[in-house]
This record gives structure tokens, sequence and C-alpha cells, in this order.
């Protein structure tokens, strides 16, 4: 049973509008994942795929916003990430989880990575509705 | 909560709980709750008496409801109680049968106050049986969800402890040995599933930095098959290690193995010997060290390394 | 804007990374580091990211694109004191860095650099650790 006490202080709400509020969003996500009690290579994973996903939403998206909230579940504690942008979308989600497809001009490892790097991932994109990806990492 | 069933029950065990107490500790003796060992019959009674106590103060301030407040430290005994019976080792039944034995003694005690109320006469006994037959619902609602309770602790006990002893044998079985300086060896034994992967992984890389170490030797002669899973991992320690600014040799494939990844389509893109000496010769080579036969070699031929 | 301070040792540059960079911070010292090996004549560039917490695909892009870059300017790119935890990481997220060179720590890294000036050029060694053989007794 999950506390009342974890659920309050758990939830965070950052805006993601430039490349200093990537570098911001990565610190949140550190310090939570510290507080989660997650190890260091679990720590470094969420943080990464945090800075690959704050990246696209600034980047694709126009900017937009993440929700950081520390979670628990059961015995099990971690950190889940909510990232939203009102921007253009993305027409075919499983072609942009491919390695190596970009618009961006980047290396396109960002979706498919970030995935690889979390233990729960959730897209929810369609063109002219905007993108919101969810991913946790759990202890 | 004002209710009546609840006053009144508060009242029954309040009233009956000398009697409750020795039929509750009775039935558990006669369950076996002793025969183990475990547990003492002094500790028994003292947990039950504890329990009781405030069991009849949740019933007092907060109804029948197990998840008032006012049951808060009921619960947190009966939590106690639960986790230290997960760590003695006493099975769910017998852990379970510490809150459902007590429905028995709760309900003889409902049904002295009907057999109270008799004496008085046709109105009372009525009104006193309607009680009851509510009473009854409302114990057996209340033992059934604090057994739950008991049960999730009891379980989570147990599941703490199988994974504590995970984490202990992965750290036991994956030694990282020094062989020379800036050579480590790390030794594979047994089957690598994915968690036990990124715990090897991590240990090798960590010694690497501790150790300054420029070549690790993953030797893989005691792992007996190798997956595509596996491989992988394998190629990702290697690539990681590379990341870092260390070379890895993987060796102790055996023909077999070799065969299976070929015709797996899994090509390991690493320097990879046959044997663990074999490795360690092209280790020290890299280091800029060989390996020669000492003058007075015997027969046995020791080996001796020296610097060129 | 900040910028990372290049240092120059002979003929090799020195950068340490010690900040966590956003992305126009990473792509100013890409600029900077190209503009001063054409400038000093550079045989060897080392980068010490021993301080970041995390390299994701943007920070690694950089360092891949910097190596490239130099090898085309005569130069030698060595990355040197990555972590472990950054290390697996960046291996789950599909980045390998093949064309970069890498070294346990800065003493490693400049003794690796100084073997290419010796051996008077850079560019004919097969492994990326292999010319790292001779560099004394090290521990």
């Amino acid at each position: 049973m999950a506390t009342g006490d974890d659920a309050a202080r758990g939830t965070a709400v950052l805006a993601i509008g430039s490349s200093d509020d990537v570098v911001r969003v990565r610190q949140e996500v550190r310090s939570r994942a510290v507080a989660a009690g997650l190890g260091i290579v679990d720590q470094t994973k969420i943080v990464t795929a945090a800075s690959e996903l704050a990246r696209n939403t600034l980047i694709h998206g126009g900017g937009g916003t993440v929700r950081v909230e520390s979670v628990s579940q059961g015995v099990r504690r971690g950190v889940r990430l909510t990232f939203e942008d009102h921007g253009p979308g993305i027409p075919d989600i499983n072609q942009a989880l491919k390695d190596g497809f970009t618009t961006g001009g980047g290396l396109g490892l960002g979706l498919g990575g970030s995935k690889r790097l979390s233990n729960e991932f959730e897209i929810d994109s369609a063109p002219g509705r905007g993108t919101r990806v969810t991913i946790a990492r759990w202890k | 909560m004002a209710q009546n069933g609840s006053g009144g029950l508060a009242q029954t065990v309040a009233e009956h709980q000398d009697e409750i107490l020795s039929e509750w500790l009775a039935l558990q003796v006669s369950g076996g709750a002793l025969q183990s060992g475990r547990i003492k019959e002094a500790e028994l009674r003292t947990q039950c008496r504890t329990f009781l106590d405030l069991l009849r103060d949740g019933l007092e301030q907060g109804g029948t409801d197990p998840e008032a407040p006012a049951f808060g430290r009921a619960k947190e005994v009966l939590a106690e109680v639960s986790r230290s019976r997960g760590m003695q080792g006493f099975t769910p039944t017998e852990t379970a049968a510490f809150v459902f034995s007590l429905k028995r003694p709760m309900f003889n005690a409902l049904n002295r106050t009907i057999e109270a109320a008799a004496g008085e006469g046709g109105g009372a006994v009525r009104a006193a049986s309607a009680a009851t037959a509510r009473d009854t619902w409302d114990v057996t609602l209340l033992l059934d969800q604090l057994g739950l309770h008991a049960m999730e602790v009891f379980m989570k006990a147990r599941e703490d402890i199988i994974a504590r002893q995970g984490r202990e044998i992965s750290e036991l079985s994956t030694p990282v040995v020094k062989l020379w300086d800036g050579v480590l060896a790390l030794p594979l034994i047994g089957t690598l599933d994915s968690e036990r992967t990124q715990v090897v992984m991590e240990s090798l890389l960590q010694t690497i930095v501790d150790q300054s170490a420029e070549i690790a030797i993953i030797d893989i002669t005691g792992v007996p098959t190798v997956d595509t899973l596996t491989a992988q991992h394998l190629l990702k320690t290697v690539a990681a290690a590379r990341l870092m600014g260390a070379d890895c040799i993987v060796s102790g494939i055996r023909p077999q193995i070799a065969q299976t990844m070929v015709h797996l389509g899994v090509e390991l893109d690493v320097t990879s010997k046959a044997t663990l000496a074999d490795a360690f010769r092209v280790a020290l080579t890299r280091i800029g060290r060989a390996v020669v036969k000492a003058p007075r070699a015997e027969a046995a031929a020791p080996v001796a390394a020296r610097r060129r | 804007m900040d910028r990372i301070p290049i240092l120059k040792l002979g003929d090799a540059l020195l950068v340490t990374i010690q900040v966590d960079m956003h992305d126009r911070l990473a792509a100013a010292l890409e600029e900077d580091l190209t503009e001063r090996i054409a400038a000093t004549g550079a045989k060897g560039v080392l980068i010490d990211i021993s301080s970041l917490g995390i390299v994701d695909s943007f920070i690694g892009r950089m360092l891949d694109t910097v190596a490239a870059v130099s090898r085309m300017l005569g130069a030698d790119t060595v990355v040197v004191g990555m972590r472990p935890a950054v290390a697996i990481t960046l291996v789950e997220l599909g980045l390998e860095l093949k064309g970069v060179r890498t070294a346990l720590n800065v003493e490693r890294g400049m003794a690796l650099i100084g073997r290419w000036l010796e051996d008077g050029d850079g560019d004919e060694r097969d492994g990326p650790a292999a010319g790292d053989a001779n560099d004394g007794d090290g521990g």
C-alpha cells in the first residue's frame, strides 16, 4: 500500500522551453532517482532517457512540459516521467521508434533509445494532436 | 462511528476478554502453533493479549472498518507478528491461523450475550439475536480483512528474503580477480540471465576503474550454454569496457557453443581465445610483458613473466 | 555565453568537461575545438569526461564528430574517463562511438597521444587501445 506521504511529495511539473530547461529536467530526474533508491546505473539510464525525451519535446514538439513523479508499487520504488507537447505529432510511431529514424538532424536514437533505457514506455501521438510519452524506471 | 453493532462488539469483547484470550490461545496450541518450537507459549500469549487489547480499542473508537485510523496500532502489531513469522519460516497457514483462529472465541462470546439476554424475556432476546447476527457478520469481515493484511506482510517479508538472497548469490558468483597489474579476469560459472549479467557487467566495469586495468578477460568455460541474449550481454559488456578505455578478451568458448553461435548468426566481434591461459598470454603481450622459460626450469616449465 | 576552456599542452589539446552541458555548450565546444586544431596544428586531442554523469545522444554525437573532424585535420582524439554507468547506458542507447579512441584516465590518454606523436602517423593502428601497449608501468 502506497503511503499518502509518498504521493504528496511525489510530483513536479517542469516546463521545457530551452536547452537550459533540458539540463534542469536532468537534474530533477537525477535527484528523484537518488531519492527512490535507484542504483547508479539505473539512475544514469533514466536521466539519459529524460535528456533524450526532453530534447525531443523541445525540438520536435516546439516545447512542452514534463511531469516527474516519485512512484511506489508494493516494495518497489521508482520514477515516472510524462513528457507532453502540442507540436505536430508523430504520423508513424513504429517508424519513429526505429533506430536511425530522424527528422531533427540527430542520430535518431531518441525514442527507441529511451525505450530501451526504461522499464515502462508508452507513447500517444497523432498528427496535429501533439505527443505524450510516459516512461518509468523501477528499483 | 457510534454504530450500535460495534459499540456492542467492543462491549462484548471487553466483558469476555479473558475467556476470549484463553480460548484463542488454546485453539492455537491445539492447532499446533507451538509444535515447531519456533515460538514459546509465553511469547504467543503476549502477542495474543497485545493484539486483543488493541483490537478492542479499535472496535471502541473505529467501528468495524479495518482501514479506520483506530485500527492502526492493531495492524502494526499484526504486521510485526506476521513479519517475524515470515522470517522464522512459518508457513502461510500457520501465520494466517493467528487471526483466523480468533473467530470462534469471538462468536462464542457473542452467543453468551444472547444467552444472558434469554433470562430477560422475549423482547430482549429478539433484540440481542438481531444485534448478534449483525455483529457476527461484522467480526467475520473485520477478521478476514486483518487476515489478508497479515498475509500481505508475511509475503513481503518472504519476498525481501528471496530478493536479498538473490543479490547475495549474484555477488558471490561474480568474482573479478586480478591476474597481473592491469589485467583482470572474470571467470563466469553457470547460466547468465539478464539480471545476473547486469551485476556481472557492473562489477567488472567498476573493477576496471578501481584498478585501472587495461585488459579484462571474460572466461565462459563454466557457462553451459550461450544463447543470443547472453551473447548480446557479453557484447554489450565488451562495448562498454571499450568506451571506458579497456579491452576485453573472451576465453573458454567451447566448440559446440561456437558452432551454435555461428548457426544462430551471432558473431562475437571481439578477440576470443580457446582457454584462459591463451587469453592471459595475449593480455601480457598487449601490456608489453612476455612469458619466457626460466633457465633452471624443470619439466613442468614454471611460468615466469619478466619485463621486456 | 559560457565556453569550455581548451588547454594546449605541447602538440596536444586538452579539454576537461566539468559541467552538466546543455546542447549549445556542446555545439560551441565542437566549433572551438575545430578552430583550435586548425590554428595550432595540434596532433592530438584529449577530452576528459570523467565528471560527466551522463552522455546522451547529443553529447555522444558531438564526441563522434570531433573525432572525425580532427582526424581530417590530422589530429587524433582520445576520450578518457568515461564512468561505468555512463558506458553501460551509452551502449544500451545504441551509441558505441566506434570512431572514437578511449583511455581509462588522463594519464593513459596522454601516454597514448605521446605514442602517436612518436610514431609520426596516427592512422595505422588496428585497435583503439593497441597504441597503449607500451605506456610503461601505468599502475
